[in-house]
């Protein structure tokens, strides 16, 4: 049985005016413990809701969700699915509760009703893992955006959760706080095995994952991994962009330069470079051909 | 706008940082309560005195406690200039006068203290949100009023919703910054010396302040939800308040001060000296 369980859910919200928009439709997905998926879709096309749906916070209209075989719609378990996954949200701001950097990384733990020597060991081992140890004792005023959702993290990571779902938590931070919570994140997913959902419109942060799956106006389009870059057609009709590096290479190829799908720009220059390479030796072999050639004559 | 000095931590090692917060907002209660009995110029100094002395025990730059004077600097003036041209003594002569105000000796004593009171009345309070986070507060708060809960009263609730209310008066300061640009790049007029026009002006800031507060609500809400957060039941501390020995020591110099200070009004033993420094 899969961890996390999305079975033929739809779901519709209330824009006001007894008008519903349908956010999605028949979506299905399961996802696997230790596994790093990216979501990505353009705005609007239920990235956001699907991600409120996995913990409980919206109820599915028809289908159901479940979590390690507990659902959603069940009241009592509400409190156990949260705790087995934890949700980063896009503003950073919105989501300490209190002014004290070790203190909101203490609020999950204080929910549990753990002892206050384990919360102590908690919060110090969470502003561990995001490098913020440092910050414990400063308020949130004195942080960077990208130090700011790091703190989230680990107030999240405190729980000590099998699974985080960060939704565009990186979308309001410039490009070195992003960078910074893509390396905390993979690092979580790398050394505590702690299934990843990242919801993101960052081409490039999407690359970086094993599984990614593509939303569009609802409905799940597409679910593979990075080989998914080779058929690009898929994420430009979901009005999507591709990551630069698989870009660049589209139009090598035009030019006949065949480089591959490099995913990140450092792969996209050594395939470009041993492309070259191999084109160069082409070329020298095709000469010494033709001076071999003129020597026979 | 962006000074705002209230509600803001500022972290050090003193005595004053480490003191319990129950004894804290003790002491402050009957500090406040003490600012009210001072009649005196000696009193006022008196408590002063301790103030100072507790602001150096703080470690806090005296002059972070000294900008949040700012912010009722206004309303000091106001009351201060209204006292001295609005105070009567009936049988002293005026020192001035113009048409209906007259000034007199005892008018500028009375205002000068009114001052006094009131900024003596900010800077401890101040000096309490400086020295403790806003859990600690909400904490020692939650502790003292914890007998209110078998009145079925929301205590931990209530302190729960103060420390949010805290932690986000910065976040909103940022924010009315941030729609009064915004307002006046669309040609918003801030600037008029009419008041009344000043007040109608703020409007435009207001609304969309309200609006993206309800929103920002909703979006803390989810976080908590999401992080487990069902109230007060089944909930432990990382810290548990534990009061000390200083803690004692400290509440019981300034219950001295109030004695000290109610002797200074009612002079109950009838001491001499104490007609005679009063003023």
């Amino acid at each position: 049985m899969p961890f996390l369980d999305i079975k033929s859910v739809d779901y519709a919200y209330n824009s006001g005016d007894d008008e519903y928009i349908q956010a999605l439709r028949s979506v299905s997905l399961s996802i696997e413990r230790g596994e790093f998926v990216a979501l990505v879709g353009c705005n609007g096309s239920g990235k956001s809701t699907l991600a409120r749906l996995c913990n409980g916070l919206i109820l599915p209209d028809r289908g159901y969700v479940t979590v390690d075989g507990m659902s959603t719609s069940d009241k009592k378990s509400l409190y156990d699915i949260r705790k087995r996954i934890g949700v980063v949200f896009q503003n950073p701001d919105n989501q300490m509760v209190t002014s004290i950097v070790e203190d909101d990384v203490a609020f999950g733990p204080e929910n549990l009703g753990l002892p206050p020597d384990e919360i102590r060991a908690r919060v110090d081992w969470a502003l561990n893992c995001v490098d913020m140890s440092a910050y414990a004792k400063s308020g949130p005023l004195r942080l960077s955006g990208g130090q700011k959702q790091r703190v989230a993290i680990a107030g999240v990571l405190a729980l000590k959760p099998q699974m985080m779902i960060l939704d565009e938590a990186t979308g309001m931070l410039d490009p070195d706080g992003r960078a910074e919570v893509m390396r905390v994140v993979e690092k979580l997913n790398r050394e505590e095995n702690m299934a990843v959902l990242m919801i993101t419109h960052f081409m490039e942060e999407a690359a970086r994952a094993d599984r990614i799956i593509i939303l569009d106006h609802g409905r799940v389009v597409a679910d593979g991994d990075k080989k998914l870059f080779e058929t690009p057609d898929v994420f430009t009709r979901a009005g999507l962009d591709l990551p630069i590096s698989v870009r660049l290479a589209q139009k090598l190829r035009a030019r006949g330069l065949d480089v591959g799908c490099p995913i990140d720009i450092d792969s996209f220059v050594s395939s470009a470079l041993s492309a070259l390479e191999v084109q160069r030796g082409e070329v020298k072999s095709d000469e010494e051909k033709n001076s071999n050639g003129g020597g026979e004559v | 706008m962006r000074d705002m000095t209230f509600g803001q931590y500022y972290p050090a090692k003193s005595i004053v940082h480490r003191a319990d917060p129950r004894f804290k907002l003790i002491i402050l209660l009957l500090y406040i309560v003490m600012t009210m009995f001072c009649e005196s110029f000696v009193s006022f100094g008196l408590l002063s005195f301790f103030v100072i002395i507790t602001v150096i025990l703080s470690r806090v730059p005296p002059l972070k406690v000294l900008k949040s004077l700012r912010l009722v600097l206004v309303i000091v003036l106001i009351t201060t200039v209204l006292m001295m041209v609005f105070y009567t003594e009936e049988g002293e002569a005026a020192l001035a006068e113009w048409g209906i105000f007259h000034i007199y000796l005892g008018g500028i004593y009375a205002s000068v203290k009114l001052a006094w009171r009131l900024m003596l009345l900010v800077t401890m309070p101040t000096l309490l949100t400086l020295t403790s986070t806003p859990t600690e507060l909400c904490d020692g708060l939650e502790s003292l009023m914890s007998p209110l809960k078998k009145l079925r009263f929301p205590v931990h609730e209530l302190a729960l919703i103060m420390s949010i209310a805290l932690r986000l008066i910065p976040t909103l300061v940022e924010e009315t910054d941030k729609i009064t640009s915004a307002q006046k790049a669309r040609g918003a007029a801030f600037e008029s010396r009419n008041p009344f026009k000043k007040i109608k002006a703020m409007i435009p800031v207001l609304i969309p302040l309200f609006v993206s507060s309800f929103r920002r609500a909703d979006e803390l809400a989810d976080a908590m939800d999401s992080r487990c957060y069902r109230g007060a039941n089944g909930r432990t501390r990382m810290k548990s308040l534990k009061f000390h020995f200083g803690d004692v020591v400290a509440l019981l110099i300034w219950c001295v001060i109030f004695v000290a200070i109610l002797f200074l009004k009612y002079n109950w033993l009838g001491w001499a000296f104490i007609t005679a420094v009063g003023l």
